[in-house]
């Protein structure tokens, strides 16, 4: 144990602790930017720099271990005067339109900023740097004047997910982080997974909103009719301010409802439908030597990589759409057949947690409607200012069902949420559909939680069924390397873009693994109370196959819940 | 004033690309003489001689020895660092290029002392002309069996190899570096953990300076006392000189530590040229202090010049005579310095082009007093909180030159402008 004295306070800790780990056990707090407690240290911004008595030098407290016997102050007038300077220097190239930028209130400059009391005018030329806002990608929205050069987006993008997209250009001055050769978002190998806006301490990378194209669609009369996504429930109520892992599934459809939304439906309904497509395609393909092994497809950031990395192993693809895309076409087919509505008159709305989703609904081959089956998917951060801005005081919310014919989901719909996920909501089925019972039990904890790749064996009636379940861009790599090496033998792989899932996703109110834990741990527990927890037991599931589709993978599911690939390696040259 | 040679004993003499032509001189004999001697030997004569790193830091050179050599992963490298980027300074070129086989010798020497195998020089991309001089005088050298596998029959294996770089000034940086020759942007890691724990590939490493190792093999060879006969108490040896700017004789000069800096000036480099008179000199390269003329009379020796506020750095010494003006020579400081920020982190990347805009100001005839300061305020920020050397210096030429030249600030502020500078209009840039 090392001892040591901050702030005239003695702390006891382990040796290797930082100085900023130690004081936060003093219960003092050293404003930081650059550090993020899942990210490696960066020590770039220099905002938590402390004294360190015999030290002339200001050491970052983030980066500088603790030693027996040190002193530190962590905010003499010396250090504060460093640290105001340094904020100065931030801020004489940062724009000042704090009024009108998307992360006002939720920025860490701003609050470290209102922490430092700065509230004299800059002295320094003010000097923004001349780049233009990058707009062009449909899930995130880059502003490079608003950048602080922290570095933890690079870190995300390059070492995390493994895209590479992102990259520091010139020196000095005019550093940047920016796509290589100044292209655009839009025309990079980016996959929209909005891992960095996640992490983005400024307004240089956010989510690309969409409330204003949704509030014009209402404008012009539009029959609204909304899909929410298993976790939206499990991350609104946290945007809203609320503590991490609060469901909020009643007040969610009460708010969209209060939103003026003609329907709310559950996306768990359609995850249940991809379970059943999916689910009875792996038995095709097991049983007709299809390609194995079979990878999910439902997360539009991982299909995207997929297409972009690995061309050549589409065909491992399910060919089942997302749930967003199959809810899509079945609100603008089905239901509006059945309603009698022109599907022209729907506005067909997602909420997802997902930034990548806005991409997937602008695919050109997602319009079986003859419309784009999915108009506008915002995400979790967008319904929350939408919510916001409509005065609607959340936390008092009663509770409201979701809308039939499409309110009902099951608990395997529910847990697509979280990684590992599709994975045991499939087997679930899967097994009830091969061995003719359910399984004995069904919380199937092998795939469950947070490590990088998860395998597993199932025995289907003397079939040996192996699996796998991988979040992150990084593992989903790892697997996709065996796959190429042929030394996977797994036959059913899930993939999801996000570390952890969904609930991970870059539509989220900011994550940290500590979070993660929670919205997990809140995921699981509703799952469990749900009355229906299998898929093909869910009896609105069973009605459309009944009316209208007929069987799992037949003539026309296969036309309006399946869809085709493309090669987009070009994006790579 | 006689110059003493120790590490330009070979300049002009032998062939550099032939290592036997280098052996015949003496070269190799202190390697051999290390190949026999136990680490714990060469670090203990290392340090009686008192060697101190010469490429700007002055740190003791054994002490980086022994923290490398008592590291716990036993896979270490040495580094030369010939990243010459200090403006006007030539020593590391003329040490290359006239005796590579010295360098090649100091390095095995460290890496006998430390337990490495594996030396890298990096060598600044505008220096890339010497490869193939380098790079024959190793392959003679190794072809006869001085250096790489099995050394002089010693077992002990020492390969050299050569990296060079971009054009980045903060790459002389020795983390920078590091990164440099990893494949990476040339950006300086945070410290701790330091370069002799954690350093190239995340192994420990002893970096040093081009001259530095050059000293290793003349100290082997003749004994700590011998060393310490030359220069003074806190910093034996000698020290290559680059002398430029507005003097009759320029070059790079060999002297023992401690040599005045005015009979340098005048008796050895012939003193200003056409009769002008001395305005002020900066030593250390672009990172150094700026002292006025009635400072000069000052010894260059590590510690006399840190207390000067300033730094013997690489020994560089510009000469400025009164063509110039103080004001233009800082901004031009400034305006190299905010150009090679690697802009990784806040103080130095904003901070320099700050310090540039009020610098710049003042010069035009547009600042305040209440510039400077802001100045002072700035630099004292950017030298207590930048991650590395260069935030650090980028303050000390415009600290200096503010103490030592004030009037020449005011007088700018006034817009009572220098003869120099009226000329020009009194505007810059």
């Amino acid at each position: 144990m090392i001892h040591l004295m901050i702030d005239g306070q003695p702390v006891e800790v382990e040796e290797g602790t930082t100085i900023l780990q130690a004081a936060k056990k003093a219960c003092i707090h050293i404003p930081t930017l650059c550090y993020h407690e899942d990210l490696s240290i960066k020590a770039v911004c220099r905002i938590c720099v402390v004294e360190v008595e015999g030290q002339r030098l200001l050491p970052t407290a983030c980066s500088t271990p603790v030693s027996e016997g040190m002193v530190v102050q962590t905010a003499s007038p010396k250090v504060l005067k460093a640290r105001r300077n340094i904020l100065e220097l931030i801020f004489a190239r940062h724009p000042q339109n704090c009024l009108v930028c998307p992360k006002s209130g939720k920025c860490d400059l701003q609050k470290v900023a209102q922490d430092l009391g700065m509230h004299l005018d800059i002295r320094y030329d003010t000097q923004i740097r001349h780049q233009k806002e990058d707009w062009s990608s449909p899930a995130i929205m880059r502003n490079p004047q608003k950048c602080i050069l922290c570095g933890r987006c690079l870190e995300m993008c390059n070492d995390i997910q493994g895209i590479n997209v992102l990259s520091k250009e010139n020196r000095g001055f005019h550093t940047l982080v920016a796509p290589a050769y100044g292209e655009k978002l839009a025309d990079t190998n980016c996959i929209g997974c909005g891992q960095c806006v996640q992490v983005c301490p400024t307004g240089a990378l956010t989510v690309h909103y969409h409330t204003y194209g949704l509030m014009k669609q209402k404008e012009l009369g539009k029959k609204l009719i909304i899909q929410v996504a298993p976790s939206v429930r499990i991350t609104l109520a946290e945007a809203l301010g609320e503590k991490p892992g609060v469901v909020s599934t009643g007040r969610l459809v009460s708010a969209l409802k209060r939103l003026g939304f003609y329907k709310v439906f559950d996306s768990d309904f359609s995850a249940d439908l991809t379970i059943m497509e999916e689910g009875t395609e792996l038995l095709n393909r097991l049983k007709n030597g299809g390609t194995l092994p079979m990878i999910t497809s439902c997360c539009p950031a991982w299909v995207k990589y997929c297409e972009t990395y690995a061309p050549e192993l589409t065909d491992h693809l399910s060919t089942a759409k997302s749930p967003q895309q199959m809810f899509g076409a079945m609100i603008k087919i089905w239901f509006a057949e059945r309603e009698g509505i022109d599907p022209g008159e729907i506005c067909s709305v997602s909420v997802m947690p997902c930034t990548a989703k806005k991409f997937e609904c602008t695919r050109p081959e997602m319009r079986d409607s003859g419309y784009q089956d999915v108009d506008i998917s915002i995400t979790v951060q967008e319904l929350a200012s939408l919510i916001r801005a409509g005065g609607i005081d959340f936390a008092e919310l009663p509770d409201t069902p979701f809308d039939d014919p499409f309110g009902e989901g099951s608990g395997a719909g529910l847990i697509f949420g979280a990684t590992g996920g599709v994975m045991e909501a499939a087997l679930r089925t899967v097994y009830a559909v091969v061995t003719g019972q359910e399984m004995p039990r069904l919380e199937y904890t092998d795939v469950r939680g947070f490590k990088g790749i998860k395998e597993s064996t199932v025995n289907l009636n003397g079939t040996e069924i192996r699996v796998a379940a991988a979040h992150g861009i990084r593992n989903a790599k790892t697997l996709l390397e065996k796959i190429k090496e042929g030394k996977a033998d797994y036959h059913f792989i899930e993939i999801m873009a996000c570390p952890g899932g969904c609930i991970g996703g870059g539509g989220n109110p900011p994550k940290t693994w500590k979070i993660m834990e929670e919205r997990k741990k809140a995921i699981y527990e509703a799952e469990r109370n749900l009355p229906i927890r299998l898929s093909h037991k869910n009896p609105a599931v069973m009605r459309v196959y009944e009316t209208y589709l007929g069987e799992p993978c037949g003539e026309k599911s296969h036309k309006l819940l399946h869809t085709t690939y493309f090669n987009r390696q070009d994006l790579l040259r | 004033m006689q110059e003493v040679h120790v590490l330009l004993k070979n300049r002009g003499k032998i062939d550099p690309k032939n290592a036997q032509e280098y052996a015949d001189n003496g070269g190799f004999t202190a390697l051999e003489k290390a190949l026999s001697m136990t680490p714990e030997e060469i670090l203990e004569t290392v340090k009686a001689a008192g060697l101190r790193g010469r490429g700007g830091a002055g740190f003791p050179t054994w002490r980086k020895m022994q923290f490398t050599a008592t590291a716990a992963d036993p896979v270490r490298y040495i580094v030369c660092n010939a990243d010459e980027g200090e403006p006007g300074t030539n020593k590391d070129r003329i040490l290359l290029s006239t005796d590579p086989c010295a360098i090649f010798e100091g390095m095995a020497i460290a890496g006998k002392a430390v337990g490495a195998h594996v030396g890298y020089i990096y060598l600044r991309a505008e220096y890339t002309y010497l490869f193939p001089v380098m790079q024959a005088a190793l392959l003679h050298a190794e072809s006869l069996g001085y250096l790489g596998k099995n050394m002089m029959g010693s077992g002990y294996d020492f390969e050299i190899k050569f990296r060079s770089g971009a054009g980045a000034y903060v790459c002389g940086e020795e983390t920078a570096l590091f990164e440099s020759i990893e494949g990476k942007r040339g950006e300086p890691r945070f410290r701790p953990p330091f370069p002799s724990i954690h350093g190239l590939f995340g192994k420990p490493t002893m970096l040093n300076n081009v001259e530095t190792l050059a000293n290793l093999a003349p100290i082997i060879r003749n004994g700590a006392e011998w060393y310490r006969s030359l220069g003074t108490e806190n910093s034996p040896g000698t020290k290559l000189f680059t002398v430029c700017g507005n003097v009759v004789r320029r070059g790079v000069f060999e002297f023992p530590m401690g040599v005045n800096l005015k009979d340098i000036i005048y008796e050895v480099c012939g003193g200003i040229p056409d009769g002008h008179k001395l305005l002020g000199v900066q030593t250390g390269g672009t990172s150094g202090a700026i002292i006025n003329a009635d400072q000069i009379d000052m010894n260059l020796d590590i510690d006399s010049v840190s207390a000067s506020g300033g730094r013997l750095g690489c020994g560089t010494i510009l000469v400025i005579d009164d063509r110039n003006c103080i004001v233009d020579i800082v901004l031009n400081n400034l305006d190299f310095f905010r150009g090679e920020s690697c802009g990784k982190c806040t103080p130095c990347r904003e901070g320099g082009q700050q310090l540039y805009n009020l610098v710049n100001r003042i010069a035009r005839g547009d600042g305040a007093i209440q510039d400077l300061e802001k100045i002072d305020e700035l630099t004292e920020t950017m030298q207590l909180t930048a991650l590395c050397g260069l935030g650090h210096s980028t303050a000390v030429p415009v600290r200096t030159s503010i103490r030592n030249f004030r009037n020449a600030y005011l007088h700018h502020i006034d817009k009572d402008f220098c003869p120099v500078c009226s000329g020009k209009g009194g505007i810059y840039r």
